[in-house]
């Protein structure tokens, strides 16, 4: 089976170039001749997994696994980790400092949204050692 | 079906192209590529914005005109001038001026394309309403903008407005006035758009929404400018022609559009890199809190075209003194004749450059050999392979068009010495 596989480092602190490797993806997965819907999910999802990690963990490594039946996305980091995973998952809740949100980021959509546009997601986080996101999005026939 | 079919207004004269790559950097969708000294345009990836008309040095893109001479072909001709041309004149205050010179170039009579606008307008605001699901609503104004979509943001066609352009809205009000006017039938009456640019051309000669454009003929406003100089000095009585205002004349800068529907959850973006990235942020989903996205290709809007004669930002100037005192609209109503034409004849059909293969299986394996290739090439970008990126080279090699030694870093020359062009050189470079 053919799998294509792409590796993005995320800067902490630069919102300017959060959206790179979201970017970049699309790009790719428009090139491959993906659904609009499947690449649409998987750019979504990936962008805000970019701004959690600028906001939250100071950056961190992307892995993208690409075939033809499903986009696997990896997303690590060795940030503060999350306390309360549930508490995260709520949409509202943030933790994130009001400079943050003064930017308009920080608005505790990260997390909800991501899980809204992946069909498979799964969180590992470790307090003071970091979070890994892993998630799925099938691309149906 | 016309729109597996590629018009385009960009000409290149090759006696004048001197082979340098300005152009090629430019152009937004890549399209193009230096080959043999020469410059030559990908036909499917050109959207006709004109950017490179604008950047080449030796003058060789051009748009395709056609003479004066084909207003000999009708009985009856109506001048369709658009707003952006107001601004093309220094000194000029009263649009009227213009209006009234027209008919001494061949003209019988003009209907001003801004009241054209003025009628979409009013649509266009019931539409927005109408059309709350797909928001934000993408204008369709500008033709190099749809063209854009349709090649590289396929998934937003749904987004944009099909309902035809104030031009096209004015071509079908000034031949119904004609045939009122005179009794001859529809076909005598030669209905001429004077174009700010190469899109619209290319839009009228072959149109992506549309069976056929209801606009015979097609001037460049660069190549009428002289003769109209020449005749806005001889008018003798200015006539009151001018039946558009405000509203009509704001749509030839950017922001009139967006203004004209008073709904203040719109934005108004123009140049070509900032309407790529508004758009990739409206696939992304990040606007959707806006109802209307305004979207020109040139700067400051259609004043701006690459077939208008004055400074974009004078022109733009100009246009804004001549509205001031103008009253806000003079065509508040849509005729009711026009309600059904008004929108697009036909779907507009998606046209799938970036895709490397139909099967994503086998598309897959070509990213992989250009992945490779990229990585094998400097990343310079240099442009020396005629190609604008590495990334382009080798996607131009992975579908067949080029080959590994078109890039100059990649062969040995004679004796193994590898002519490495000055900017490019290490320090310590081998001979």
């Amino acid at each position: 089976m053919s799998t294509l596989s792409l590796h993005y480092t995320v800067s902490g602190d630069d919102f300017t170039r959060a959206g790179e490797a979201s970017g970049d993806v699309k790009k790719q997965l428009k090139a491959l001749g993906f659904p609009a819907d499947v690449i649409r999910n998987v750019v979504i999802a990936l962008y805000e997994g970019e701004i959690n990690m600028v906001i939250h963990a100071n950056g961190g490594q992307i892995d993208v696994n690409i075939s033809p039946e499903r986009i696997h996305m990896v997303l690590k980091d060795s940030g503060p980790g999350i306390e309360d995973i549930e508490r995260a998952m709520q949409k509202g809740y943030s933790t994130a400092p009001e400079n943050i949100r003064a930017l308009g980021f920080g608005a505790g959509m990260g997390l909800p949204n991501i899980k809204k546009y992946t069909d498979e997601m799964h969180i590992d986080s470790t307090v003071g050692v970091g979070t890994t996101l892993a998630l799925t999005v099938l691309v149906k026939a | 079906m016309a729109s597996n079919t590629f018009f385009h207004s960009v000409r290149l004269d090759a006696a004048k192209c001197v082979g340098c790559t300005n152009c090629i950097k430019r152009c937004p969708t890549g399209a193009i590529r230096v080959r043999r000294g020469k410059a030559q345009i990908l036909s499917e990836r050109c959207i006709d914005c004109g950017e490179c008309i604008l950047i080449c040095p030796s003058h060789a893109k051009y748009a395709e005109s056609y003479p004066l001479s084909e207003l000999q072909n009708y009985k009856y001709k109506v001048a369709l001038p658009p707003p952006e041309l107001y601004g093309q004149f220094r000194n000029l205050e009263d649009p009227n001026r213009i209006l009234t010179a027209l008919l001494s170039l061949g003209f019988d009579d003009v209907f001003e394309v801004a009241a054209g606008a003025e009628v979409v307008t009013e649509r266009m605001r019931l539409y927005v309403k109408e059309h709350a699901d797909k928001k934000p609503l993408i204008s369709s104004d500008c033709p190099a903008v749809v063209r854009l979509i349709r090649v590289r943001f396929p998934s937003l066609i749904d987004h944009l407005v099909n309902l035809n352009p104030p031009m096209e809205v004015a071509a079908e009000l000034a031949r119904a006035r004609a045939v009122e006017k005179t009794g001859l039938s529809p076909s005598e009456i030669g209905i001429f758009y004077l174009s700010p640019c190469t899109a619209k051309i290319s839009s009228i000669k072959q149109p992506i929404c549309n069976e056929k454009s209801r606009i015979d003929g097609v001037f460049a406003i660069r190549d009428i400018y002289k003769p109209l100089l020449a005749a806005m000095e001889a008018v003798d009585e200015v006539k009151p022609l001018q039946h558009s205002g405000r509203i009509g004349m704001s749509w030839g800068i950017s922001g009139g559009e967006a203004a004209s529907l008073l709904d203040e959850k719109s934005l108004a973006a123009a140049g070509i890199e900032n309407i790529i990235s508004l758009l990739e942020e409206i696939e992304d989903e990040k606007l959707e809190d806006l109802d209307f996205v305004e979207l020109r290709s040139c700067t400051v809007g259609c004043v701006a075209g690459p077939l208008t004669v004055e400074n974009p930002f004078v022109a733009k100037a100009r246009l804004k003194a001549m509205r001031k005192y103008a009253q806000i609209s003079c065509n508040a109503a849509v005729p009711k004749a026009l309600t059904k034409e008004m929108h697009w004849g036909h779907p507009l059909q998606e046209v799938g450059i970036l895709k490397l293969d139909e099967d994503i299986s086998e598309a897959m394996k070509k990213m992989q050999r250009l992945q490779e290739i990229e990585k094998s090439l400097p990343g310079l970008d240099c442009g020396t392979c005629g190609a604008p990126s590495c990334h382009d080279l080798a996607e131009d090699i992975v579908r067949g068009r080029a080959s590994i030694e078109d890039c100059v870093f990649s062969g040995k020359g004679e004796n193994g010495y590898i002519p490495i062009p000055v900017p490019f050189r290490k320090s310590k470079q081998q001979k």
